[in-house]
């Protein structure tokens, strides 16, 4: 037979459709879903913070800065408190100096002081990466070196990372941000590190308190799932269909 | 004290005000408006002289040759601010070895390198003949060997000039056009998808992101275009009037052809701009309506903050003003000039604000972030994305074009008709 053009594209199609149907047949798993068909399937991290329990005293930004090498004086962090305070007018008046590091010590916000009997109401907010179920930023990234793990928390590959910061414009929560010494996207971990090892985030072990807890949401068991399953909790923006996995007690409508 | 090792991107030209997240940075500043305005550019001038090659528009052949080489030289450039800006220069290669396909900027390599390769070949189809022409020349010339031995590499051994290869050609040019058209449209609206899929931004998620970029990309192109090619006309009729005086008919015929390329040119503009700003008029008018959560801190941005650059710069000086000064009666060349070179500016104006702008307000929605660019610039940092990295693209272009057209010449056909 004569090798023309016609002829071969005809081949070549048909052959192509004869190698593609039977391949069609087998159904196509995700990395995830093959993992959690293994193992593993039965773990998936998720964070309680109690605002109702948070006094802003600063030791959580502290502890997560020295556990994870963020430079001690630069303004960036993993996790940070803010403060809320609501006056008679109906404002509300929001600041979080150096991400809460050294406390809130003063009653100034921003130079300013507000008058006690002004206030209506007052509250900290500590705030981290929500680890999301549908992240952003794993979406965005354009060469996969921030990805998800089988057990629910979003890293990033500081081998990998381009630096172009789309991450960082995706997140809506603003947890992600240049790491200042390797110049790549950086981000809370839930301190996978430790996690792995069985010992609780920096953060959590730091708190005096209790107002943050980490745990397994798929263990019933669990005393974080058996919270998330039990009480009132709220996420924070779920309007952006990431489903955050670190869970709020006592929410204020007026949290951003 | 922050050792001087620590590098915290964005701090030195970030202020804030009012309550902003600590993480919170202008992280994509201004070599991330110039990215979309020089894509903008090379997918307008590729248009413009599609125009031609595939709508047989003939009144915009001379045009059309110097657009095309034009976007050849602008093509590396539009590429050039992103790899200013990453943080990682080095991996820039990246998205291409390991592409993570959910993310828009994944398909950039890809969708570039198709573009390239279609304005390369078209270009090698318009000039083929000129190469062969001029290995012909050249031969036994003293002194032009390695421009001969280049010209050899040109043709990639296709020698053959009689009339039937020339008709393939022209079809090849015009196929390659065709097809060019809606890659160069990808290629821009692909910038714009960048930006309208960001949800997490309130000023830039909406789907008609990429139609507005698309549009203001053909006015700047367009623009662009006519610009270059009024200085460079008027750069000739100088020389030829300092050679043969002022009312030497080639002067009068310089400017004749030039009028009339411009006339017709300005026509597509008007058309391309009244669409861009219908669209961008839109955008705004919904989101006022609407009135979701973020319309509260955008109309604070909008109408407060960036009045002076959103209305008065890139809407009004930008837009407004070249649109009466192209249409007033009795059209000058020094007006279309002027009118185009204020264009150009509310094309980038318009950049600046939706990148800059996306970033004025926290996404706490509770406070506000101030872009200062660097003037002057004292570590590389403050240079690639300060005033200097946008000096370094902006005649990147020019001094490429320089080189490109020693090959092919894009602007000799007017002394060709003289």
């Amino acid at each position: 037979m004569k090798c023309s053009r016609r002829n071969f594209l005809k081949k070549s199609l048909s052959g192509a459709v004869a190698a593609g149907l039977p391949l069609a047949a087998f159904k196509f798993l995700s990395p995830r879903e093959a993992h959690a068909a293994v193992k593993e399937a039965n773990l998936r991290w998720a964070f309680i913070v109690d605002t109702r329990k948070c006094v802003g005293c600063g030791l959580c930004v502290k502890a997560c800065k020295k556990e994870n090498e963020i430079p001690y004086d630069v303004p960036l962090t993993r996790t940070w408190i803010e403060r809320y305070i609501v006056t008679k007018d109906g404002k509300t008046t929001i600041d979080t100096p150096k991400g809460g590091r050294d406390g809130f010590t003063s009653k100034k916000v921003r130079g300013e002081e507000i008058p006690d009997d002004q206030i209506t109401k007052a509250f900290f907010v500590p705030k981290l990466c929500n680890q999301c179920d549908n992240p952003a930023c794993v979406q965005v990234c354009p060469v996969g070196a921030t990805y998800q793990t089988a057990d629910g928390v979003t890293l990033v590959d500081r081998k990998w990372c381009i630096g172009c910061g789309y991450c960082i414009m995706a997140c809506p929560y603003g947890a992600r941000f240049f790491h200042p010494v390797y110049r790549v996207a950086e981000k809370c971990t839930f301190c996978y590190h430790r996690i792995k090892k069985g010992m609780k985030t920096a953060c959590v072990d730091a708190c005096p308190f209790g107002a943050r807890q980490i745990g397994n949401i798929k263990d019933i068991n669990d005393p974080v799932a058996h919270t998330i399953l039990t009480e009132r909790v709220a996420v924070l923006k779920d309007e952006y269909g990431t489903k955050p996995q670190v869970f709020y007690l006592g929410l204020d409508e007026r949290v951003r | 004290m922050i050792e001087p090792s620590v590098y915290v991107h964005g701090l030195e030209w970030t202020t804030k005000e009012l309550f902003t997240y600590p993480n919170e940075f202008i992280t994509w500043s201004i070599q991330i408006v110039m990215y979309p305005y020089m894509t903008g550019l090379v997918a307008g001038a590729f248009v413009l002289s599609s125009l031609y090659h595939v709508f047989g528009q003939k009144d915009l052949k001379d045009l059309a040759r110097f657009s095309l080489v034009f976007s050849l030289a602008l093509l590396p450039v539009a590429a050039m601010p992103l790899l200013l800006h990453l943080q990682q220069p080095l991996r820039a290669m990246h998205p291409l070895f390991t592409p993570h396909f959910t993310s828009a900027i994944s398909a950039f390599g890809i969708v570039f390198s198709t573009y390239g390769l279609i304005v390369l070949s078209e270009i090698w189809f318009v000039y083929r003949k000129h190469f062969v022409d001029q290995v012909h020349e050249l031969k036994g010339i003293k002194g032009s060997k390695l421009k001969r031995m280049i010209f050899i590499i040109l043709t990639m051994g296709a020698m053959d000039i009689s009339e039937a290869a020339l008709a393939k050609d022209k079809k090849a040019v015009t196929i390659m056009a065709a097809i060019g058209i809606p890659v160069a449209c990808f290629l821009h609206g692909y910038a714009g998808f960048i930006f309208g899929s960001v949800k997490a931004n309130a000023l830039w998620m909406s789907p008609l992101m990429p139609v507005i970029f698309i549009m203001s990309a053909v006015v700047s192109g367009i623009a662009l275009c006519m610009l270059t090619y009024i200085l460079i006309m008027e750069f000739k009729k100088i020389k030829a009037a300092i050679a043969r005086g002022m009312g030497d008919t080639s002067v009068q015929a310089i400017k004749g052809i030039e009028m009339e390329v411009i006339t017709k040119a300005t026509r597509y503009l008007i058309i391309f701009l009244v669409a861009a700003i219908s669209l961008e008029i839109l955008d705004l008018i919904f989101r006022g309506y609407t009135a979701m959560k973020s319309w509260d801190i955008l109309r604070s941005v909008m109408y407060g903050k960036d009045f002076v650059d959103i209305f008065m710069l890139q809407y009004g000086i930008g837009n407004l003003l070249p649109f009466i000064m192209l249409l007033w009666p009795k059209r000058t060349l020094r007006r279309v000039a002027i009118a185009t070179t204020l264009i150009l500016f509310g094309v980038f104006m318009m950049r600046w604000n939706v990148v800059i702008g996306g970033q004025a307000f926290s996404l706490s929605f509770a406070g506000f972030m101030h872009y200062h660019m660097p003037i002057i610039p004292h570590n590389w940092e403050t240079f690639k994305e300060g005033l200097g990295g946008v000096i370094l693209v902006i005649i990147s272009p020019y001094a490429l074009f320089w080189v490109i057209n020693k090959f092919t010449p894009s602007l000799g056909t007017v002394e060709e008709k003289i």
